[in-house]
């Protein structure tokens, strides 16, 4: 029997090029995505490489950006979060109920001066974010089945509180960063910016953020040194629910009105960008960065493929079938680090 | 045994097998004829488990030439060498512990009736036929997972054999077996070489190999030092030839009997006072005090994994109370711990570390709280674990690289690193050593008689006599999750201990 196998496995040995691409494999594929994605548009369409439409997009993505980093903090420690739409709603409307309407608007509202209906809606998404934490971390529900319950409780909380009516008013301070722009510039996007510089700050510089990394990387071991590991997994779990509870306010603002079932859509976008961007589903690998890169190979798709003539009904199941390719790759890093890890 | 001109079940010659250019095996030769239990020993490190590795078919890329009854063979999977008869048992069984006994022995091939669905009947006979035949009476419709760890362990053998093997590789499995299982696993491998099967036995328990074995074949350095036919050798000529000499210290733990230097009038740093969890531990009481280790023996499975996590706050006891430094309170959880001096290392080192991060942070965990209030400061960090790994002898140097790429032994210290920049009152260890080959061993010795005589209490959890003689001051032994017996102050050797386990 002749053996090619001395020669075949000296050629196997990944050279130290091939090692660090299997290592940045999460990072390097979503960034081709998205210079695929955008030389793909502009040479298809002569309309999306302008600095207008550059401006749209990130003014389409930041309601879902703002729910992605909190989501991102969520995801790094291994657990996940559904009610973020649903919170997101719920914080959007309740700001509205707390705001005086016009009189067209037959919603039993309570009025209250600006400042108080931001505060209250605040306090109140944080509220659910404690619950969420309080199921998952006291009495160990898992985040998924927690969530879910939440996503409910969330849109109860829209239904009770608009009964099927439509309201419009919100406070002058929401308006201003929901629709309003400084220098040619949104407002959301600046608040968008704001929210992703702390993320990342939070999560590379603090002992916090050193603590999600670890707590998402190996949770024994975590425990084991001394971390509290309920205390970190709630943190997320509240951290979440307010970045949602701001993207539903200023999300409502943008959109100029609040009703239910306003954000059914943004759950699984921003699960997507996270995810896109190549932070890992099982934990302690990714960041802002990628979120980032997520949230523009999402926001480039979406803004591209209304401006090439394409059927509407495919664009649904396009992004469908971008989600899955992104999870392959997700997996497949995560298997790729495991390997060279071990070899 | 066979006749000497009939082909042997297994033959391997001259094999090499390297890893990224080291080389983990040069050379061997191995034989192992139908009939016989083959014993295999040697250090960690030594080749053992890559030459059974190149035997079972999970390393399909070596050196040399293995032959089956005479006619050479070459595995590309662990699927082709289970087809040519080949079967594993590995040290970390791998029985679904939720289904019975029967599904377990038929896992993979159940018998379907015509109608294509599982013929229960069929199984639930069929395995209690097949494990009669082993001389094991067990209901095969119990949960496995409920039967004791060594019978677990027998049905899974049986499961190998019945899918065809006529080699059997047993790897390090009497190491969480009680003396009197050890006796029935004995029993059942004597049935197997009668009935010709070619057994090779791996094991750290000497006493075990050369108690059940034919022939012993000693590895060191990834070479073949020799094979020599059991009978008319004794444990130190084994040893001997393992280590190669110059190692005198752990020989004695080893063999010898040791003197126990109890210190009765230090301060009690830690006291537990009738300590009871469910059915893990029952009415344990014990002191901690500064300066001395305290070792806890017990054999696999009595209890005192989950004592050791009871003392960090891992586990909460269900009654009994724990006093620190004289003052009672109960530990909330391992921060808590943390917080009152007492730190922990568990046996795995996958659940103490973080394999894909780099060396520092995993030394650092254990601090940033003392290290940093807000922001972390990886300078620091890094000076930190810099100093550690210098003062441990950790290699590679650097802090930067990923902890995987440690061996086992430099991941253990690191472990132990952790602790030691901000020393704790109470370190308790359970399995400090195991799996470590000698040198690492030594090093571990060394570090923890340093803390020891830094004035902290140290308590080692273990199921290796060796581990326990080598390192305690006093020594408590855990039967059924209770203490039965106390050494302080005398000199004890290693049947004495397990007499009293």
């Amino acid at each position: 029997m002749t053996s090619p196998a001395t020669e075949s496995g000296s050629a196997r040995r990944p050279s130290a090029m091939g090692r660090v691409l299997r290592n940045q494999m999460r990072n390097i594929a979503p960034f081709a995505t998205l210079i695929v994605l955008l030389v793909f548009f502009a040479v298809a369409s002569p309309s999306f490489a302008s600095l207008d439409n550059a401006s749209n997009i990130l003014t389409q993505i930041s309601v879902t950006g703002i729910i992605a980093v909190g989501l991102t903090f969520v995801i790094l420690c291994a657990e996940i979060d559904l009610s973020v739409a649903a919170i997101a709603n719920a914080t959007g409307i309740l700001v509205a109920y707390l705001t005086l309407q016009e009189s067209y608007v037959n919603i039993p509202n309570v009025p209250l001066p600006g400042w108080a209906a931001i505060l209250v809606s605040l306090i109140a998404c944080a509220a659910l974010g404690v619950v969420n934490a309080f199921g998952v971390t006291r009495i160990g529900i898992p985040s998924f089945i927690m969530t879910l319950a939440m996503m409910q409780i969330g849109a109860g909380i829209c239904a009770l509180l608009v009964r099927g009516q439509i309201a419009y008013a919100v406070p002058d301070l929401v308006t201003t960063l929901g629709s309003g722009s400084i220098g040619g510039v949104p407002w959301l996007v600046i608040v968008l910016a704001v929210f992703l510089l702390a993320g990342h700050l939070v999560l590379t510089y603090t002992r916090f953020g050193r603590y999600v990394f670890m707590v998402g990387g190996n949770r024994e071991a975590a425990e084991y040194s001394g971390v509290n590991v309920k205390l970190i997994i709630g943190s997320v779990m509240v951290i979440s629910a307010v970045c949602s509870g701001v993207a539903g306010m200023l999300g409502v603002a943008h959109f100029g009105s609040a009703q239910q079932n306003e954000f059914d859509s943004y759950l699984l976008d921003a699960i997507a960008a996270v995810v896109v961007g190549g932070t890992s589903l099982f934990g302690g690998r990714g960041g802002i960065g990628n979120t980032i890169v997520g949230l523009c190979v999402l926001g480039v798709l979406n803004n591209g493929l209304d401006h090439i003539q394409i059927d509407s009904f495919l664009k649904i199941l396009i992004r469908g079938l971008i989600l899955l390719a992104a999870l392959v790759i997700n997996v497949y890093a995560q298997r790729l680090r495991e390997e060279t890890a071990a070899g | 045994m066979a006749t000497a001109d009939a082909p042997p079940l297994l033959e391997l010659t001259g094999i090499s097998k390297s890893f990224g250019g080291v080389a983990a095996l040069r050379d061997v030769d191995f034989t192992l004829r139908a009939g016989e239990i083959h014993g295999l020993v040697g250090e960690n490190g030594a080749g053992k488990s890559t030459l059974m590795k190149i035997i079972a078919g999970v390393h399909s890329d070596f050196d040399g030439r293995m032959a089956i009854d005479g006619s050479e063979v070459r595995f590309r999977s662990a699927r082709d060498a289970l087809a040519a008869g080949i079967g594993m048992v590995h040290q970390e069984l791998s029985i679904v512990p939720d289904l019975s006994v029967a599904e377990n022995v038929y896992l993979g091939h159940q018998p379907v009736n015509r109608a294509g669905l599982i013929d229960w009947p069929a199984m639930m006979e069929g395995a209690r036929a097949q494990l009669k035949s082993l001389g094991i009476d067990v209901d095969p419709g119990e949960r496995i997972g409920s039967l004791p760890i060594g019978l677990q362990q027998l049905i899974e053998l049986a499961r190998v054999l019945f899918s065809g093997a006529r080699i059997v590789i047993l790897d390090e499995p009497t190491s969480a077996l009680s003396p009197p299982e050890v006796q029935i696993l004995f029993e059942v491998l004597r049935r197997l070489r009668a009935s010709g099967r070619g057994i090779i036995f791996i094991s750290h328990f000497l006493d075990d190999i050369l108690s059940i074995s034919d022939t012993v074949t000693i590895f060191r350095n990834g070479r073949r030092v020799v094979t020599h036919a059991t009978q008319g050798i004794d444990k130190g000529w084994v040893i001997e030839r393992m280590i190669g000499g110059g190692h005198e210290e752990l020989e004695e733990s080893y063999v010898g009997a040791i003197s126990l230097h109890s210190r009765p009038d230090a301060p009690v740093v830690l006291s537990a006072r009738g300590l009871t969890l469910g059915r893990a531990f029952a009415d344990v009481s014990l002191d901690v005090r500064a300066g001395e280790v305290l070792g806890i023996y017990g054999f696999m499975g009595c209890g005192q994994l989950e004592l050791a996590r009871a003392l960090f706050g891992k586990v909460h006891a269900s009654s009994g109370t724990l006093a620190i430094g004289g003052e009672t309170r109960r530990l909330a959880n391992t921060t808590d711990a943390k917080r009152r001096g007492i730190a922990f290392v568990p046996e795995s080192r996958r659940a103490m570390l973080f394999h894909h991060e780099p060396v520092f942070k995993n030394v650092s965990i254990a601090v940033l709280d003392r290290i940093s209030r807000l922001f972390v400061r990886p300078a620091e960090e890094r000076a930190i674990a810099k100093g550690h790994v210098d003062s441990l002898n950790i290699r590679p140097g650097s802090v930067d690289i990923p902890l995987g790429s440690l061996s086992g032994g430099n991941q253990q210290k690191v472990a132990l690193a952790k602790w030691l920049t901000h020393p704790p009152k109470v370190l308790v260890l359970s399995e400090p050593t195991r799996g470590m080959d000698v040198g690492a061993k030594d090093d571990v010795v060394q570090i923890v008689r340093a803390l020891r005589d830094r004035g902290m209490g140290v308590v080692v959890v273990s199921t290796e006599p060796e581990t326990v003689l080598s390192l305690a001051d006093r020594i408590l032994v855990m039967k059924k999750g209770r203490i039965v017996r106390e050494f302080a102050s005398e000199t004890i050797s290693k049947d004495r201990l397990l007499e009293a386990a």
